[in-house]
């Protein structure tokens, strides 16, 4: 049995669509005036920033962060090098000499960068990393005049990254 | 001083001044007009939806020195906006029709401009050397708003051929839908001003402003040239003559292809219409003829409905009269001064139309193709054939 949908029963004004057409153009003029008097819902991005009304959990740009004693946390294993879905992380890794008085990790990253190009900002990295060495903060204004601006090394990281404290600290002794 | 005196012969004057008022109608008022009117669009819609609109380009005062760039709310985007499409590049693509290509953009941007020759854009400047005042208008012709038809319906060429020419199909179903959409408004457009030649007795757009000058305004039929005065028979055609403003309004909206009529362009069902495969000053002249069309429509409207050049209590280049008294106090004001007034406000009431153009378009959406068809053959056409005979009864049966 088909369902007979019943037309709707217009009145002559609406008919006639002008009315409805008046409206409309009270409506927006009344937007529009409103605006001239500045009040509009725009940000004006370069000198104003979400930075304030960013949500936890957003994920920006991949970062290294340094505990609070301004010590690298990363080991070089490599896992995020491999998980990275684009491949966008090269890690040369270096061994720790001897005589330094963080030895006892053995392993620290020689070169560690990031493509930003290539990132696409899953955050596996910041999953797969057992040291919580890596973590996505949130910069997201990341721009630059070529593609080698756009390649972070372990500098740029660092800085961006800044300190992150928390419970894990490969440097302790009963580990 | 007497080297000069050439200027006054009578060919040599009407020459020299027919170029000066081509070269301001064309450069001094059109150009910077269309200019105004894209910057204005982006604003205007901007600001209906609650956002800023451009606002950052301004004057580059830093390249000279300066510490800052002043941003002069964006208005730098008047100059910016051309300056990008003159440099961007002109892609062509291999399979369109080369010659039919080329044209096709300059095929809409001229009709606008032909339009412009015959509107009165103001009443005088000059005195001429047989002593009658110079008209501000280029083209002075008995057989005006035909003309207007005439020339401002062959833009439909201009966007058929590019959606020919371009060998795609978007293109091709934009131009169709154009053409067809033309035709069904010319005729109601062509109905609805012939009310206003009926209460004129002519076709020439100047007398018609002379006469809405001494009878008052088509749409606001009260006169102040000495003294205010109304007829009360005149009462009748304004409900009549509001009839045919808003058919002429409509099809005037059709006939630019602006919102809600813009179906030849309609991004979402035909990609971008009939410029689909243009690119910088291609594309631009589309969009620079769709502006002058309207600047050209908004004239032609002003013209034959709100009064032309004139005001109420503005005197026209010539006359002594102000506030509607002859008034030997303000005689000293040169005639000249009046003249400057006029063209202000003629151009004025044309920013004021623009502006209602913008205004339509960012509040009522665009039309199905049926419903367009619908409205211009089953509505307009019958209420403005019906209207002619309403306003010639009540010129025969009310006027005295």
């Amino acid at each position: 049995m088909a369902l007979v949908v019943q037309r709707p029963k217009l009145s002559l004004a609406e008919k006639l669509y002008l009315p409805a057409v008046l409206g409309g153009l009270m409506l927006t003029i009344r937007h529009f005036f409103k605006s001239l008097g500045g009040k509009t819902e725009t940000m004006q991005y370069p000198e104003q920033k979400w930075d304030d009304k960013l949500p936890e959990w957003y994920r920006g740009a991949p970062t290294l962060v340094a505990d609070e004693w301004g010590r690298e946390r990363c080991v070089s294993c490599q896992l995020c090098e491999f998980i990275c879905p684009p491949r966008a992380i090269t890690i040369t890794p270096e061994e720790i000499p001897r005589t330094d008085v963080w030895a006892k990790v053995e392993k620290r990253p020689k070169e560690f960068e990031i493509d930003m190009i290539r990132c696409i900002y899953c955050g596996l990295c910041e999953e797969v990393c057992p040291e919580q060495a890596i973590f996505l903060r949130k910069d997201y204004a990341i721009t630059g005049y070529s593609r080698a601006e756009m390649k972070h090394n372990k500098a740029k990281l660092y800085e961006l990254g800044g300190v992150m404290p928390d419970v894990i600290n490969k440097w302790n002794d009963q580990k | 001083m007497d080297s000069l005196n050439f200027l006054q012969q009578p060919i040599v004057f009407l020459v020299w001044t027919s170029i000066l008022k081509t070269l301001f109608v064309l450069f001094g008022a059109i150009l910077p007009l269309v200019s105004l009117s894209v910057f204005a669009e982006r604003k205007v819609s901007a600001f209906i939806q609650d956002r800023l609109g451009p606002n950052r380009v301004g004057a580059p005062a830093s390249l000279l020195g300066f510490k800052k760039d002043p941003h002069l709310w964006g208005f730098g985007q008047m100059v910016a906006d051309p300056i990008k499409l003159l440099l961007k590049e002109n892609f062509i693509p291999n399979s369109v029709n080369k010659f039919y290509y080329y044209i096709a953009p300059k095929l809409t941007m001229i009709p606008p401009l032909l339009v412009l020759a015959v509107i009165p854009f103001g009443s005088s400047f000059l005195t001429g050397p047989d002593g009658k005042p110079v008209q501000m208008v280029i083209a002075n012709i008995d057989v005006g708003v035909l003309y207007v038809f005439a020339v401002s319906s062959l833009g439909v060429y201009g966007i058929v051929l590019a959606g020919w020419a371009s060998n795609s199909k978007y293109p091709f179903l934009g131009g169709i839908r154009s053409s067809s959409q033309m035709i069904s408004y010319e005729l109601a457009l062509g109905l609805s001003v012939v009310p206003v030649f009926l209460i004129c007795g002519t076709i020439n757009l100047s007398q018609i402003v002379d006469w809405q000058i001494k009878n008052g305004w088509l749409i606001f039929p009260i006169s102040v040239v000495g003294g205010v005065h109304f007829e009360w028979w005149r009462l009748a055609l304004i409900p009549l003559m509001g009839i045919s403003f808003i058919i002429f309004l409509v099809s005037m909206f059709a006939e630019t292809n602006r919102t809600p009529f813009d179906l030849p362009e309609a991004e979402q069902e035909l990609v971008g219409g009939y410029h689909t495969e243009y690119s910088s000053m291609g594309f631009a002249l589309f969009f620079l003829g769709e502006y002058a069309a309207m600047i050209a429509g908004s004239g032609v409207i002003v013209t034959l409905f709100f009064g032309g050049w004139s005001l109420p209590w503005i005197p026209d280049g010539t006359s002594t009269w102000l506030f509607g008294l002859e008034n030997h106090v303000w005689s000293w004001v040169p005639g000249a001064f009046w003249g400057f007034v006029n063209i202000n406000v003629f151009f004025a009431k044309v920013c004021a139309f623009i502006f209602f153009f913008i205004w339509v378009r960012w509040t009522v959406p665009r039309f199905r193709y049926d419903q367009l068809m619908r409205l211009g053959w089953i509505y307009f056409f019958e209420i403005a054939l019906a209207n002619i005979f309403l306003v010639a009864a009540v010129l025969v049966y009310l006027k005295p």
